[in-house]
Parts: structure tokens; sequence; C-alpha cells
């Protein structure tokens, strides 16, 4: 009896097995643009390059990764790319016109984003309005604050100096500095990248929380009839994605110790671009946080690999449109394929 | 009586959905709700479910009145309901629908590995064939969905389960399979509440029979009390059938 059903299992294969996984099109993506890149430019397969496509990849990676998460639990948000602008806003501006060291200060841009994150949540878990029009608005609102309060402050349409801040060191070492390995220096935000992927991982996989945000996801009444707390799952995503957009808006405010107040617009469509080559379903209960990571990558190699070959960065955004087409047939050939031979 | 209603009512606003319905089940025991489209079974087994609160009459557990605040207060009692349509995520594999919203533990983890061999074992405990707790749910059919759901219900120590029409969808040989898993339902010492609007479902596998028509219960009736042919001609209201038989008469 035993052996007979695990036979049956037996010949599903190991193809089989890696075939349906959801950041299958994102892998083969990634091996044919690095090939391209390399196979042109040795730059851009020498240690100093690889640092180089990295290190976009990292800090776009850490967003894709919350929003793959967010978008696995049926949800978009359209203000995760400005949260990070007024994150980072908040931080320089505290710190250079308020007296404010640079750990409070960030500490209040967190509390801030998180309270962002809640409110989407609240609002969309509340009102059942899809999340796609609830976060524009918050996107068009928080645009607005970023614009108006930045020029209220400083006259101008950027903060600057923060470097001068009281804590600035060892702020800008954690989030913002850079890792020596093998004689070539990464960016510090490629760990934390690595780290917010495993967790991301981890949490989706391995915990008790990732069951309820493919639930909820996949079917939010179902999720609810055997006891999923679906609203506190969303709420808990919206304020993940929150999370991210500080730490991001963060380590870029800390790079560069200036942040414009336009900073982040339209690159949350990025993030969704990249959750969606990593294999997530734009109808959500389906995709991958490593996915979503590998979608990043792709990115950062085509953003520094056409500038390395000496193309007009133009090209840049017509490579991402394929990209996105390319990897969303392949994802539902897979899946097609998956779900036809397993009958 | 594990689980039992007296003279339960429910209006939504001006629509009086159900009134003065009085029913029960007892543990090894099938009842069954049979009632045309728009009878009230809906009603009836969303006050059972604890998803709305009925405002009429009385609704006991084990001769105990209660008022379930939630599904989750009525999953607690002992009292799960598996629903027609959405009973299982489709895109997630069956050993995480399987413990979906009751997950194991392991630490601060979902232990996988424990949820992957109860599920497979539970599924065979009850007879179920499955080839692969891997696979997604929407990859099964209609019949082993619902099997999968009994079968989750019986494991989390479910004392009565509701079905909410589990065949209603189902080819002949499906249905078949379905009725098969409630009886062994019933055999493990369940109360089973069986909706349906099919009386060749429910007359087999069935020990009691309660007819709604028009949100208005037309009596509760033991298998000995009733052939198939007086419940079919009861559910369908028998005036209006041998009317319709009249009408539909060659000239």
């Amino acid at each position: 009896m035993t052996i007979t059903a695990d036979e049956r299992v037996a010949d599903v294969g190991l193809a089989r097995r890696l075939l349906i996984r959801p950041e299958l099109g994102a892998v083969v993506g990634l091996v044919v643009v690095f090939v391209f890149f390399a196979a042109q430019s040795p730059v851009f397969r020498s240690p100093a390059g690889i640092a180089n496509w990295l290190d976009p990849a990292a800090t776009l990676g850490i967003m894709a990764v919350a929003v793959a998460l967010l978008m696995i639990g049926g949800e978009f948000d359209l203000s995760a790319g400005v949260l990070t602008g007024t994150s980072g806003l908040i931080l320089v501006t505290l710190a250079t016109r308020f007296g404010f060291s640079v750990w409070p200060a960030m500490l209040v841009g967190l509390v801030v984003a998180l309270g962002v994150g809640f409110a989407n949540g609240l609002i969309v878990t509340r009102t059942k309005l899809p999340s796609f029009i609830v976060t524009l608005g918050t996107f068009l609102m928080l645009q607005g604050v970023n614009l108006g309060v930045t020029k209220a402050i400083t006259g101008t349409v950027q903060v600057s100096g923060l470097r001068r801040a009281p804590g600035f060191e060892g702020a800008n070492a954690i989030f913002a500095g850079t890792v020596e390995i093998g004689g070539t220096s990464f960016r510090v935000a490629i760990l934390w990248w690595i780290l917010v992927t495993a967790g991301a991982t981890w949490v989706l996989m391995r915990s008790t929380a990732g069951n309820w945000i493919f639930a909820v996801g996949g079917n939010e009444q179902a999720a609810r009839a055997v006891g999923v707390p679906a609203a506190r799952t969303k709420i808990a995503l919206f304020m993940t994605t929150a999370f991210a957009a500080w730490l991001v808006g963060s380590i870029l405010a800390l790079r560069y110790t200036s942040v414009q107040a336009n900073i982040g617009i339209g690159q949350e469509f990025i993030y969704i671009i990249a959750a969606v080559i990593g294999g997530c379903l734009l109808t959500g209960g389906y995709g991958s946080a490593i996915g979503a990571a590998i979608g990043a990558v792709i990115f950062g190699m085509a953003d520094k690999g056409i500038v390395f070959l000496g193309w007009d960065a133009d090209w840049f955004k017509f490579f991402l449109g394929a990209m996105l087409l390319l990897a969303t047939l392949a994802n539902r050939l897979v899946r097609r394929y998956a779900e036809e031979v397993r009958h | 009586m594990i689980l039992e209603t007296r003279g339960i009512g429910k209006t939504f606003g001006s629509v009086l959905a159900l009134r003065d319905v009085s029913m029960g089940v007892r543990a090894g025991e099938v009842t069954c709700v049979l009632g045309d489209n728009g009878a009230g079974k809906s009603t009836l087994i969303k006050i059972l479910a604890g998803v709305h609160q009925h405002d009429a009459g009385t609704l006991l557990v084990d001769g105990q009145e209660v008022r379930f605040a939630s599904p989750r207060d009525a999953l607690d009692r002992g009292i799960a309901t598996v629903y027609q349509d959405l009973a299982m995520i489709p895109l997630m594999s069956v050993w995480r629908n399987f413990f979906l919203g009751s997950e194991p533990k392991k630490g601060l983890a979902f232990d996988v590995a424990k949820a992957r061999r109860v599920a497979r074992e539970e599924l065979r405990a009850m007879g179920i064939d499955i080839r692969d707790v891997d696979q997604p749910v929407g990859t099964l059919s209609g019949g082993e969905r619902q099997s999968v759901a009994i079968a989750r219900a019986v494991h989390f120590g479910a004392r009565v389960l509701i079905l909410d029409e589990p065949t209603s969808a189902l080819g002949v040989k499906q249905a078949g399979v379905v009725l098969r898993y409630i009886a062994r339902a019933r055999d493990r010492g369940l109360g089973v509440v069986f909706i349906t609007h099919n009386p060749h479902h429910a007359y087999p596998v069935g020990d009691r029979f309660l007819l709604l028509n028009r949100g208005a219960g037309l009596g509760e009736y033991g298998k000995a009390d009733i052939t198939p042919q007086e419940l079919t001609a009861l559910m369908a209201g028998g005036a209006e059938l041998e009317e319709l038989a009249h009408e539909l008469k060659r000239e």
C-alpha cells in the first residue's frame, strides 16, 4: 500500500519538481542575460563589475522581495517607491534641520513608514477596495507631501548635508558602507538584500504566516473560513513593504547624504515587474521571494551592462519591457505544463 | 443530540430567510437537509457554522444553548463546515491546504515535515488515494477536493461535520465517492449534516431528513417514516410536481 503510493510520487521526477518552481523563468532569464553581457564585456564579468551591478540589484531587490510577499498575498502597493523617498527625506530633514542625531531620525522615519503601511492595509482590508486604487491614493498624497514639505522647509526640492549630523559615521557603515571581499569592495546593501531574501523565503516556506500569505492571496474567503486571520496577514504585509521602503530609503539617504524630493516615483512599477519576472502571479496566491530577488539581479545586470557595452541608456526601458513579456510567457507555459502532466 | 436547533429563524432586513426550523444531529448519524434553491439551506448552515447569528429560536450544542460569535467559535466547539465552492485553495499543495489555519508548530516554525506526513496518513486512513500531497489542490478532481476537506475536518477533531452541497457539482461516480466518505466519517462517530437538493444522494446515506421550503421546515423525518418517493415528492412540492406532469402531458 505504502509502496504503490510512493512509486507514483517517484515518477514525478526531479525535473518536474524543478519545473514547477515559480522562480524557474527568472533563473533562465538570469543565465541568458548574464551570458549575453559577460560575453561582450570583460568588465561585466570581473569582480569589480559584479560588485557594480549587484548594487542596484540589492536596493531594488529588497523592495522587490517585500512587494513579492504582498503580491502573493493578493495585493499591490503603488506607494512603496515614494515611501522610500519619504523615509529618506524624514531622516535627512530631521538630522540636518531639527538637530536630531541620525539614529533617532531613522527611528522616526521607521515609525512614519510603518504607519503608512498600516494605513494602507487597514483601508484595504476594511473597505475591500482594490489595493491598486487605495495605494494609488497614498502614492499621490505622499508625492505631494514629499515635495510640499521639502519646499516649505528648504525652499528647494532637496535636502542635503547628512554627513555633518551626529551618528552619521556609524549608521553609514551599517547601511551604506562597503565590505572588502578578495580585494573588491561590495556595498553592504547587498548583505541586507541577502538577509531580507533569506528571511522572506523562510517566512513563506517554513512559517505559519507563509501559509497564510499564500492562502489570503489564493482565496481570501476560503482562508478566512478555516480561521486564517486574513486582515491581520494583509496589514502585516503592507507594513513589511513599508519597512523595506524605510530600509532602502535610509540606505540611499546615508549613501548620498542628500535626498531629492521626487525620489522613488516610478520605482513602484519596477518592483512589481521584478516580482512578476520572479514568478509572482498578478492575481496573487503564487510566487517566490528568491524569484523576485533574481528578477532584481536581472535588472541590475541590464542597468549596468548596457552602460558597460557603451549603449545608449534609453535601451534599458526596451529591455525591461521585453524581459517582462518573456518572463510572464515563460512562467505561464511552465505552470501549464506542470499542471497538465500531473493529471 | 450534539447539535440542535429549536424554532430557529433569521431575517435579512425585510426578508424572512428562515423561520421556525427545528432539527438535530446525533453522533454517528447523518441528518440530511433537503430543499430546492432558495429554501433557506444556506442560511441554516451559515447559522450552524457561526457565519450568521440567528435572531429567533435557540441553538444548542450538547444540550446547552449557545450563540456562535464567529466560524472559529463554532470550530472550537467541534463543528466543522465544508463549503461547496470555497473549501480549498487551488494553487496551494494538498498538505498546505490540509493544515491551513491550524498549522503544526515546531518552535516558531511551521512543522512542514510533520504536516506532509500527517496529511498523507490521514488521507490514507479515510481511504482517499492521492498521488502526491505536494500537488496543487487545483489539479484534483471535485470529488477528491471534497474528500480532502472531509478528511481535514475529521483530523481536526470535528464532532459535527456540515457539508454544503458536496455532491451537487459532481458526476454520478464522483458523487458516489463523496457519499462513501460521508459514510466513513459517520462510522468514525461524527455527526454529519448533509445539505443537498438531491434526494437520491440523501436517502441512501441519511438517518434523518429535514425538508425546507421557502425558509420554513416541512418537518423532520426518520428513515423509517419516509420512502425515497415520498421524500422526492415532498421536496419538489408534491402538488407542483403533479401539476407539472399534467402540463407536460401530451394532448
